[in-house]
């Protein structure tokens, strides 16, 4: 019993067929007591005011768009290395998502900037490098479609994937290198310095846990579109030949 | 990639990782000044910009040196513990501007007084409750969190 037995498609397929009910669920549990919890249910920032609950979908969606590049990258590589194909679907459906989730934090962060800063958009380190990798995304869904033989836009996406985890990288740690920003900190980091209250923080972790749930669903859902697309596309094939 | 073996993908693709890591750590260490996005007032005092120079200064406004003048200007001084410059400025502010406060001002440094033409307000990754702050100020021991913050 390994791993890798999950990418087989047939597997994959019953696997995930059982595993989405239960997924969408606890997706919509989560998500909806975490931004009610967050929405209504805690005060006033000391100086922000309420402006501080855009942090319930600025946070999740700008951690997502990295993470959701981080794991095309981990399912790209898996194609480069061991050619499974459900990896490399899983990487091309997983991209659209991220691409909505840098969407939604590009936008928030412009509303919470305009008043907070002062500013909508300023070229910062930390936001620059957050663009690029917004129009990573769109070049990254752009060139799987201009390449008609599957495996090799495979291979070609997959390169892109690893140069624009470059700026996945510096998105995230952009602030430790170029201390002179206008971004700040991260707002949660694994040292021990308490920087978000318990009242703010709790709320946002369900909030991050839904972010989660609903990205995991969703690259479920579309890599069972894009396995059955493929089946399809052999029949016709096939269909063709006969 | 696809006529070559497996441990040579492998090897392809630790190359190509660390030619990328040379390449974005060289090009950030040539462009640091450039990614920057403001200078320290300690930047700006060892080696002065000349007055027809567009830049940004970033600090913290010194306790008690907000004055509000005639109209809407008003002046201030912006320090990073090692330098303080005295700023001055015509405008709005933003809501989180206030003496203790990190800043970012765009301007020019004209006779060792930096004319902002807008200012920004740098926020911390600080988030207190409304409340809390309140009873920790009645209790009288609310500190200001920009003691610890070196960064801004």
């Amino acid at each position: 019993m390994s791993i890798w037995e999950y990418a087989n498609p047939k597997r994959f397929m019953q696997v995930s067929g059982a595993l989405l009910p239960w997924l969408v669920g606890l997706t919509l549990l989560t998500l909806i007591v975490g931004l009610v919890w967050g929405f209504f249910f805690t005060g006033d920032d000391y100086r922000q005011g309420s402006t501080v609950k855009i942090i319930y979908l600025h946070v999740p969606a700008a951690l997502m768009a990295i993470n959701a590049w981080m794991m095309m990258l981990a399912a790209s590589l898996i194609w480069l290395v061991r050619r499974h194909h459900v990896s490399a679907l899983a990487a091309r459906a997983a991209a659209p998502i991220g691409l909505t989730m840098t969407l939604i934090a590009l936008a928030t962060g412009a509303i919470w900037g305009q008043p907070m800063w002062g500013t909508w958009w300023a070229w910062d380190p930390r936001l620059t490098s957050f663009l690029i990798l917004f129009l990573f995304y769109l070049g990254y869904i752009a060139l799987w479609e201009a390449i008609e033989t599957p495996d090799t836009a495979a291979d070609l996406t997959s390169v892109l994937c690893i140069v624009g985890s470059v700026f996945a990288v510096l998105s995230r740690y952009a602030v430790n290198f170029w201390n002179q920003g206008l971004h700040q900190g991260a707002s949660l980091s694994l040292d021990k310095e308490e920087n978000v209250s318990d009242v703010f923080f709790f709320p946002l972790l369900v909030c991050i846990a839904g972010f989660v749930l609903l990205f995991v669903t969703l690259v479920f859902l579309r890599t069972r579109t894009e396995i059955r697309q493929r089946r399809l596309d052999a029949l016709e094939a096939r269909e063709r030949l006969a | 990639m696809r006529g070559l073996k497996k441990k040579r993908r492998i090897q392809i693709i630790v190359v190509a990782f660390v030619a990328l890591a040379i390449s974005t750590a060289l090009i950030g260490y040539a462009m640091r000044d450039g990614i920057n996005f403001f200078r320290s007032p300690s930047q700006i005092a060892a080696e002065p910009p000349t007055e027809r120079e567009v830049f940004r200064m970033g600090g913290l406004v010194e306790e008690g040196s907000l004055r509000r003048g005639e109209g809407k200007t008003i002046s201030f001084s912006v320090t990073d513990g090692g330098a303080t410059i005295p700023v001055t400025f015509t405008g709005v502010l933003p809501d989180l501007f206030g003496e203790g406060e990190g800043m970012i001002g765009t301007g020019r440094y004209v006779n060792g007084v930096f004319e902002a033409s807008e200012i920004l307000a740098k926020h911390d990754e600080t988030y207190m409750p409304k409340e809390v702050v309140d009873a920790l100020k009645e209790q009288g021991v609310y500190q200001e969190p920009d003691a610890k913050d070196s960064r801004s």
